[in-house]
């Protein structure tokens, strides 16, 4: 017994220096790289190679089918002359400033109403998500029919109501600055209950009394959230409306189950475009162009966010409690 | 500074009664403390005199005006909240003077009292810092200094120092104690520490299932308590209660053991009872005391704690003086007959102080 105790603690001798690649596998500092390994393959593999593919390819003449050549800058010089793109760049903006405003302020007032204490709260809270759940294909449809030139029910009630002239209809999707509004009216539809699940969420986590303080200092409603409510939730706005101009941004699906860009090229986001001229046109090389086109605005919004979301002083301090 | 006049207050929320008609007097500049085990409504009080909560019967006069359908702002009172409420975006100041600038009040006015509240709470050096830098003693400095820049007619206090440590609370009990002595204004205090209550209060509200067991002076509710249940609240350790009936001069335990008595009440002979002492209220008496078993002993240097059986009850004694008990000593256990209560069995009302 003695004698394997002794063994067991006995040093042993030290095959010289390790080798680097021992080192590797044993060195605690090393340690958490590997552990990182699988997760580091894995954005490589599905986010970094698309996203240099898309980017080389840019700057390229690839079309479907054929292996392209560097162009350089062509494809940008070439984007910048052309007046379909700079609609949709322009377009793009619109869309995603005046959505996202309308979306922010209704999703706020929207998760202020839904805190107070209501009856039958969980059930409007869940009807609230309605807009989110159903696939945005379906509501794409639902509004395309809803909006329909012959078919609108929209039209139809304003007919019945003597508002407008039933030989007169109006051409929602078929006039332009129309369908622009159609999309965006779609897109906040859809984009509402995101953002105000998430700051009801966010509102939840101020304390009540707070609130009661606030009160009893003599604050109206609009004071108590102009100077409490608003102050404590910027944070988390700070987090919905990243993520919200982010998908705002990006957004295909509505357009193109809807109007797919028309008409006349009106309603075509950036996201549409880039599809049409390089999957449905075959031009690879631009269409990436197209996407690539977006990132600038998207690395400004994160980097906005990014500003916004550093915590702020009143968040900071060491926790001496 | 206003009295504070509470008549017949009820609250109920929908169908559960949890007040059920309590009146309590507060005169101008008086410090109550509202004290009972939670669930007794007291917060409830509290929050219905700040205007948190409606008034489901009753009323709530402070100075001449009854505050019933006034809201809260308007009733110029100022709340000190258990977990202080400040608002965490705000700096020291900040928070101290918003109730300030709500009312519009030009920034000279606001710094100036604001900074009077500082010196008052010894805060003067943290004024710039926000409520997370601080300790939990500051935090709760602060909350006061928000309640003091107001100068309100009544200050009302939930439970403010029930998030401190034991020696903060020992502390922050003085410090309160004195800023009402220097601001002499009307206080309402709820706690469930009795001891808070005692050292604290210039009249003690003990309550006890939305009814109000018994009000008076600290020492008065010590003495003469009118039942079980604020002979038992108040007071640590608290009183023993003995099972037995009174036989003349004596009381005498369920197993035998006499206890004496000072005026026995003349109706009430060989009913049962039950005979209350407090602690610090035995005596060693070696003569004529009732024998008892020594269980533990407890020494905290300034007294001694004995818990001992005494005819099979088992109750706790409290000396000044010091004495070697072993657990397993026989000693003889007398009381001192003039600090002795007797309680009905059935009602728990006093029967007669002795």
């Amino acid at each position: 017994m003695a004698d394997a105790a002794a063994a067991r603690t006995e040093v042993r001798p030290m095959p010289g220096e390790p080798s680097a690649w021992q080192q590797l596998k044993v060195n605690r500092n090393w340690l958490g790289f590997w552990f990182m390994v699988p997760a580091m393959a894995f954005l490589v593999l599905f986010l970094v190679y698309p996203l240099g593919k898309g980017l080389w390819m840019s700057f390229t003449d690839a079309r479907i089918g054929r292996e392209g050549r560097f162009v350089g800058l062509e494809n940008f010089e070439w984007l910048s002359e052309d007046s379909d793109f700079i609609r949709a760049l322009i377009f793009t903006i619109v869309f995603t400033f005046v959505a996202s405003a309308v979306k922010f302020a209704i999703g706020l007032y929207l998760a202020l109403l839904l805190n107070n204490n209501l009856p039958f709260k969980a059930f409007i809270r869940s009807v609230v998500l309605i807009p989110f759940i159903v696939p945005t294909v379906l509501s794409a449809v639902a509004f395309w029919w809803i909006f329909d030139t012959q078919f609108s029910v929209i039209t139809w009630g304003l007919v019945k109501l003597g508002i407008i002239d039933r030989g007169s209809p109006i051409n929602w999707m078929g006039d332009p600055f129309m369908a622009q509004c159609v999309v965006i009216f779609a897109n906040i539809w859809r984009g509402i209950p995101f953002i105000a699940i998430t700051l009801l969420a966010g509102l939840q986590t101020v304390s009540p009394s707070l609130y009661e303080a606030a009160t009893l200092d003599g604050a109206t409603r609009w004071q108590t959230f102009r100077y409490v409510t608003y102050p404590l939730l910027t944070p988390i706005i700070a987090v919905v409306m990243t993520f919200s101009v982010l998908f705002t941004f990006t957004d295909f699906q509505l357009i193109w189950a809807m109007t797919r860009g028309g008409p006349v090229n009106a309603t075509h986001l950036m996201a549409t475009l880039s599809y049409q001229r390089g999957i449905l046109g075959g031009n690879l090389g631009e269409g990436a162009a197209i996407a690539i086109s977006m990132v600038p605005f998207l690395l400004a919004a994160i980097m906005f966010s990014w500003f916004g979301l550093q915590r702020r002083k009143w968040q900071q301090g060491e926790s001496n409690d | 500074m206003a009295s504070v006049d509470i008549r017949d207050v009820r609250k109920s929320f929908g169908s559960t009664a949890i007040i059920h008609g309590v009146s309590v007097p507060i005169a101008d500049g008086e410090f109550v403390v509202l004290v009972g085990p939670s669930g007794c409504g007291k917060s409830t009080l509290l929050r219905m005199i700040a205007g948190l909560e409606n008034i489901t019967g009753g009323e709530i006069a402070i100075g001449d005006r009854v505050v019933n359908n006034v809201p809260p702002k308007e009733r110029d009172i100022a709340m000190v909240f258990q977990n202080y409420a400040l608002y965490p975006h705000m700096t020291v100041a900040d928070n101290m003077g918003f109730s300030l600038k709500l009312r519009n009040a030009p920034q000279s006015e606001i710094d100036a009292k604001v900074k009077r509240a500082a010196e008052i709470l010894n805060l003067g050096a943290l004024l710039d810092r926000f409520p997370r830098q601080l300790s939990g003693g500051q935090r709760q400095r602060v909350a006061m200094g928000r309640a003091i820049v107001r100068d309100p007619q009544v200050f009302l206090f939930d439970e403010p120092l029930s998030n401190l440590d034991a020696k903060l609370r020992v502390a922050m009990r003085t410090e309160i104690k004195e800023l009402h002595q220097r601001l002499k204004t009307t206080t309402v205090y709820v706690t469930h520490d009795q001891i808070e209550a005692m050292t604290m209060a210039d009249k003690i509200v003990v309550m006890h299932d939305g009814i109000v067991e018994q009000m008076g002076a600290p020492l008065d509710l010590y003495d003469n308590p009118v039942n079980l249940f604020v002979a038992g609240f108040i007071g640590s350790p608290a009183m023993n209660f003995l099972r037995g009936k009174i036989d003349g001069q004596f009381f005498v335990l369920e197993g035998g053991a006499r206890l004496p008595l000072g005026t026995p009440p003349s109706a009430s002979a060989s009913q049962p009872a039950i005979y209350g002492i407090r602690p610090e209220h035995f005596l060693i008496d070696n003569e004529a005391g009732a024998e008892a078993e020594v269980v533990v002993v407890e020494p905290t240097g300034s007294e001694i704690q004995v818990v001992a059986r005494l005819d099979g009850q088992e109750v706790i004694a409290v000396f000044r003086e010091r004495h070697d008990f072993k657990p397993g000593d026989k000693i003889r256990l007398g009381t001192d007959r003039r600090v002795t209560h007797l309680f009905d069995a059935q009602s728990g009302k006093t029967l007669a102080r002795q």
